[in-house]
């Protein structure tokens, strides 16, 4: 049996049902109550489960993301909402200084085991401050786990695994896949959040991805397989750790790989995975790795513009096209 | 001092295996001199040395597999062995694994010290060269920039190490099958084909074996050796090898004789310098020739510098043959059945012995209307055995 169902429903769904199962988990942030989330993701929540466990914050993300940590220190299963990753910076300080160091510092004798959601990408106009992809900061510190999930199954699936995990563990969600609907089991659960997912298999050359990339990137790949060049695409799901093992086998096999990532190229999540591809799967390369990473600038307003700042199918196909060159 | 290096016994040749040294330390040798069996997948080869001196040190000994230009032994040359012996620089020699260029003297034809520029290679096809023993300046690319990929790697699967004792057919059918492959997957082939009157060059044959002891008497492969050596002083096009996107003409005419080996298998040594031998020499060194590539005892050069192939498959009872050209060479030239034909001559009906010949040739090289010529000068040589 399945169920149509949004992004943003089955992130709902999950937010719910670990309510549900285990009382002390309970979700706090800007407008996540009385107005449902600004990306409606938790509308009809506060109604559920009352005001108590569903907690409109202050406009200050180092606040109460500092009590998220708190709360988890204090043995309550938190779910921070930070409205997008652009604000998340107010709370790097809690992130970094607090919630990835605190179990190093006190010798392992405090966990902190929070989970942060936050939106992430570009896509909707909402200009330079709402719209960046820093994800691959989050991915830069050790002591976090930093999650994106790309499908239903993970939007519903990951939150749930997260809570579990003693150590903070960050959840990106691209605003571009709240709308997105489609078919879920009826009985849809948890899910493993540490193995990179193969979204489609080929022999040609490997698609690196994540997030809300994951979509172009297999338009992308049914375009290439029009021509004949079969790609498989590697949906990264954990951002830290990487599942390496997963990308580098499809490497090896594939020996041609294109890694399709947000985030600015410099210093980037695209930088770290093809880093990685050189220093374990060089002798097994036929061609330069590729890179299709957003524009170097403040993502624009215009729709023009934005759309022309980030990964767009074409630029992935013909990133593919130059690792192929006549072949095959 | 001087260096003796495994050479390259052909472009598919990577690295070989030392199976015994025939000459001792403190012997003097001299060019041509053969010194040492090396095993390849084409069986075991006589090495010549191309230096004068007085083998001072063998660096490798027998049952060691080499790669292709690594030091063998040191040569101390005459007149310089009082300071030879000081001389710092040997002690630097590159280590046996590394992948060194072949020195250009050790070898009369080195494609891949010849060129400076690198071949675009990717690792992962650098990697399956290195292990399937393929000589990389010898692929073409299919990748960006024409980057030699894994793809353009042939497929031969004889492992470096499995080469041991004598003559294995199923890697000689490997190499023969990577070299063939290659060869049709790189080389526009034109076919030629022309009938001709060879009943001057039979009857001359003839009359030349009359008398002579069975060991004595000359095949006609010799005639057809000498007519294709002549025809190509004039034909230069035929004659030498395609390297990195270049035609090499070579200034030597070595001609290359396909021989086909009992239990199968195929080799196609070369004579080397057939314009300076009278056909009586020909057939001595064919003879000599054939004999040992049947015992897989051919000798380096014999391998590594053919310029041309001729494929006689004449007794075999076929009138015409279309051969797949060895690469690097660019042409090759088929001789069919001779066969007792009616011919008109001069209005009249007569009895004449014809031969079907064929040229197989490399169309980056060389067209199809000189390839006529070229054909049409080897029926002329022909036409006077006496001359040949």
């Amino acid at each position: 049996m399945t169920n149509e169902m949004t992004y943003r429903e089955a992130v709902r769904a999950a937010i719910a049902e670990a309510m549900t199962k285990d009382d002390r988990v309970f979700l706090m942030g800007e407008d996540v109550g009385r107005y449902g989330g600004c990306y409606a993701v938790s509308k009809g929540l506060l109604e559920q489960f009352g005001p108590e466990r569903i907690i409109d914050t202050p406009l200050s993300e180092s606040g109460f993301t500092g009590a998220g940590i708190g709360a988890a220190l204090g043995g309550m299963r938190p779910i921070v909402e930070l409205m997008t990753v652009n604000f998340s910076l107010l709370a790097l300080d809690q992130i970094l200084n607090g919630a990835a160091t605190l179990r190093h510092m006190s010798g392992e004798q405090f966990n902190v085991p929070l989970v942060i959601r936050m939106a992430t990408g570009a896509g909707r106009q909402l200009a330079a401050q709402h719209s960046h992809s820093l994800e691959g900061w989050y991915a830069h510190i050790p002591g976090i786990r930093v999650l994106a999930p790309a499908t239903l199954e993970d939007a519903r699936g990951m939150l749930w695994t997260a809570l579990q995990d003693p150590d903070p563990v960050l959840i990106f969600e691209n605003v571009m896949l709240y709308n997105r609907a489609g078919k879920i089991a009826e009985d849809a659960g948890a899910v493993d959040i540490t193995r990179a997912a193969i979204r489609r298999e080929g022999s040609h050359l490997s698609l690196i991805t994540y997030g809300g990339s994951l979509w172009k990137t297999l338009g992308a790949a049914d375009e290439l397989s029009r021509e004949g060049v079969e790609a498989e695409v590697i949906d990264l799901r954990s951002l830290r750790p990487l599942d390496e093992e997963t990308f580098l086998a499809s490497v090896r096999k594939t020996r041609r790989a294109v890694i399709v990532d947000e985030g600015w190229k410099s210093v980037s999540l695209a930088a770290e995975i093809s880093s990685r591809i050189m220093e374990n799967a060089f002798w097994d390369l036929d061609a330069p790795v590729e890179r299709v990473c957003s524009a170097e600038v403040p993502i624009p307003y215009p729709k023009h513009l934005e759309d022309a700042a980030i990964p767009q199918v074409p630029a992935i196909v013909a990133a593919a096209r130059a690792t192929l060159g006549a072949a095959p | 001092m001087t260096i003796f290096t495994m050479p390259s016994l052909g472009s598919d040749m990577e690295e070989g295996t030392l199976v015994e040294w025939l000459v001792a330390k403190g012997d003097r040798v001299s060019r041509g001199d053969i010194v040492a069996v090396v095993e390849t997948e084409k069986g075991a080869i006589e090495i010549e040395i191309f230096d004068e001196g007085e083998i001072k040190e063998f660096l490798i000994s027998p049952g060691v597999t080499v790669p292709v230009g690594a030091p063998m032994a040191e040569i101390l040359r005459s007149g310089d062995e009082e300071s030879a012996v000081s001389d710092a620089s040997t002690k630097e020699l590159p280590s046996r694994t590394e992948p060194t260029a072949p020195a250009s003297q050790t070898t009369a034809w080195t494609p891949p010290a010849a060129s400076s520029t690198r071949p675009r290679i990717s690792p992962a096809a650098r990697r399956l060269a290195s292990q399937r023993g393929i000589d990389i300046a010898t692929l073409k690319g299919s990748g960006p920039q024409a980057t030699i990929v894994a793809d353009d790697i042939p497929v031969t699967s004889v492992g470096p190490e499995t080469k041991r004792g004598g003559l294995d057919l199923g890697d000689m059918r490997k190499a023969i099958a990577a070299a063939m492959a290659r060869s049709k997957r790189e080389i526009p082939h034109y076919y030629l084909q022309h009938t001709i009157d060879v009943t001057e060059a039979n009857v001359w044959l003839e009359e030349t074996n009359t008398g002579r002891s069975p060991s004595a008497r000359l095949l006609a492969a010799v005639l057809y050796i000498k007519a294709v050596s002549n025809a190509l002083s004039k034909y230069t096009e035929f004659n030498g090898h395609y390297v990195r996107d270049e035609f090499e003409a070579s200034q030597g005419i070595h001609i290359g004789f396909a021989v086909s080996l009992r239990g199968g298998g195929l080799v196609a040594p070369g004579i080397h310098d057939t314009p300076n031998l009278t056909v009586d020499e020909l057939m001595e060194k064919l003879k000599d020739m054939v004999a040992r590539a049947r015992r897989g005892r051919l000798r380096s050069s014999e391998f590594s510098d053919p310029t041309i192939t001729v494929s006689s498959l004449g007794e075999r009872g076929v009138e015409s043959l279309f051969g797949v050209i060895y690469p690097p060479q660019v042409a090759l030239v088929g001789f069919g059945k001779v066969l007792e034909r009616p011919a008109v001559i001069e209005g009249e009906i007569l009895i004449r012995s014809e031969l079907t010949i064929t040229l197989s040739a490399d169309h980056r090289v060389s067209d199809g209307h000189r390839g006529a010529l070229f054909l049409t000068e080897i029926e002329k040589q022909l036409q006077q055995p006496s001359q040949l």
